[in-house]
């Protein structure tokens, strides 16, 4: 097992206008992107789960060509609205970093 | 459309007109040979305030001091200087403060040059006639589009595409500061008027619209860009940073949706299949984006007035309270709702927030660790009603209950709150929020964004 925190490049919150919020997580290596995508764990259902949104509500895309996965959610509050404690919408990907994907870390792959 | 042979050079400065970029950075750009400089001036990232108010998102000062640099070196070479939603929301008052600072830079310079003002600020009448003839489309997560939401609206402003830049260009202008527009608009109308694809001009609007962000290691600078005819090369000019093609696939990533579909005025723009190669250690090929034309619609953003807010910031250190915390900010909500009637304030005439940091002060409602103990917590204790008096009258009230409320256990009876600041309560003024997020389906992309020229 490996958390996320421990195995990605970036893994990062912000707004996609104000009334999204997108979450991105990054691998260094295409091996350990492959490894991260067969175990299936970066999923909408992950997502949903860890944000409280329904998971056909999370717009979730794989993105070889960035090493990087990528999953877009509604906000709770919009951007700047009353009780919105993040207008940036920059510390939201904290319960990402825990995740656990259930893979052997690679020899070649950063720790 | 004709393929130009000869690529489209363009240098963008920074992030957002007033981040500041080393001046050493410009002039290694523009001793690469440029065609335009320019700098996107806003967006809607930093929140509704903006729009709602008419205040720019930065200081004057520092507007002033990157205007000056890229007016000089656009003046000094002959090449366009072009800025997109000026001032930070694109609005008349945001595009005219911007147009002030260039008037002022000019005059103290001796500089002459046609100047063009592209406004993005839409009556309310347009928008309720789009809405009565059904051409309002909803965004993701957007509120409905009706005509009692453009009455409420401080100010609306609609997102132009490129063909107002370029329409100005055309007129003339040697510097265009438009409302308004989409970030990569002023970009990508420089590369397709010299008549570059929009695939390849699109992407390298994208690219630009963020200054040297796609670079490593990241900070406010300057990114020059190449269009050709399929192909977009990317190199920032600060020789600390570099661009890679990870550096560059993962700009994609930011502000997005989507990393391959970004929707435009006019098109969608894909880069599902782009190609980042290595031109060497510093520069980036990128290839293999498309541009699919699509009918032609423009975003709306509009902002209403929320109330006035008054805030004051304390913590505490105590762990008895801090143990009983969700029963002690319970109590706190009690007492400021009778206090506040007292002062005939009724529950529904004010919102009371306390947020509570070391606990949930930052993910709110969705913090997923509910059993930490921290040895201290601060508050944000906030107050937003119809008028200041209001925000300022109960968010007093509010202060002294945190400060004074008895809780049980309790052995600080002087008092449960450590207050940083005298005066403690700031008034913070008029809030607002975003009431308008729509697309608007237009015939003519030049109708909803009138051009100014004016010869200085």
């Amino acid at each position: 097992m490996a958390r996320i925190r421990d195995i990605a490049k970036v893994c990062k919150s912000k707004n996609a206008g104000p009334f999204q919020l997108t979450l991105d997580v990054v691998f260094e290596t295409r091996s350990l992107y492959d490894a991260v995508a067969a175990t299936g764990v970066l999923s909408p259902e992950l997502i949903g789960r860890l944000y409280n949104v329904a998971p056909e509500d999370v717009l979730f895309t794989p993105y070889p060509a960035g090493l990087a996965f990528k999953a877009t959610i509604p906000r709770a509050i919009p951007a700047g609205d009353l009780g919105d404690s993040d207008v940036y919408g920059c510390q939201q990907h904290a319960p990402l970093l825990e995740v656990d994907i259930p893979i052997n870390r690679l020899a070649d792959d950063p720790v | 459309m004709a393929k130009n042979q000869m690529p489209c050079r363009m240098l963008s400065t920074s992030g957002i007109l007033g981040y500041g970029f080393p001046e050493a950075s410009l002039d290694a750009g523009m001793a690469r040979g440029v065609d335009m400089i320019g700098v996107d001036g806003g967006s809607t990232d930093p929140g509704p305030h903006y729009l709602g108010s008419g205040k720019t998102l930065n200081s004057a000062r520092a507007m002033r001091r990157d205007l000056a640099l890229m007016l000089r070196a656009a003046r000094k070479h002959k090449v366009p200087l072009v800025i997109g939603t000026s001032g930070g929301a694109g609005g008349t008052p945001h595009l005219q403060a911007t147009a002030e600072l260039i008037r002022s830079i000019a005059a103290e310079d001796g500089l002459r040059f046609r100047l063009a003002t592209i406004e993005a600020e839409q009556d309310t009448a347009t928008i309720k006639t789009a809405i009565a003839k059904g051409r309002i489309g909803r965004l993701t997560g957007g509120p409905v589009l009706d005509a009692a939401a453009v009455d409420r609206s401080q100010r609306i402003v609609a997102m132009m595409g490129p063909e107002p830049f370029a329409a100005a260009l055309d007129g003339g202008a040697d510097v265009v500061l438009a409302g308004r527009s989409s970030d990569p608009a002023p970009w990508a109308a420089m590369a397709m008027r010299a008549g570059h694809s929009p695939a390849p001009s699109w992407y390298a609007g994208k690219m630009l619209e963020c200054g040297a962000t796609p670079a490593i290691p990241k900070g406010h600078d300057c990114l020059h860009v190449e269009v050709s005819s399929d192909a977009v090369v990317m190199e920032p000019t600060n020789p600390i940073r570099r661009c890679t093609p990870s550096s560059v696939a993962n700009h994609s990533l930011h502000e997005n949706p989507s990393p391959c579909i970004h929707v435009e005025p006019g098109g969608v723009l894909d880069t599902t299949d782009c190609r980042f190669d290595a031109v060497n250690d510093r520069a980036v090929r990128i290839s293999g984006m498309t541009w699919e034309p699509h009918p032609y619609t423009v975003k709306l953003e509009g902002a209403e007035l929320a109330g006035y807010r008054t805030i004051s910031v304390c913590g505490t250190r105590d762990p008895l309270l801090i143990e009983t915390l969700d029963d002690f900010l319970a109590s706190i909500h009690e007492a400021v709702a009778q206090k506040a009637a007292a002062l005939g304030v009724e529950p529904d005439g004010y919102t009371l927030i306390i947020r509570s940091y070391g606990r949930n002060g930052v993910m709110g409602a969705a913090e997923p660790i509910l059993d930490a103990r921290p040895h201290e917590i601060g508050f944000v204790i906030e107050v937003v009603a119809p008028d200041q008096d209001t925000a300022d009258a109960v968010l007093a009230l509010a202060r002294v209950s945190m400060l004074h409320t008895d809780f049980p256990g309790r052995l600080c009876r002087e008092g449960n709150m450590a207050f940083p600041y005298s005066p403690s309560d700031v008034s913070c003024g008029p809030v607002y929020r975003f009431s308008v997020f729509s697309t608007m389906a237009i015939d003519d992309p030049l109708a909803p964004f009138p051009i100014h020229y004016e010869d200085l």
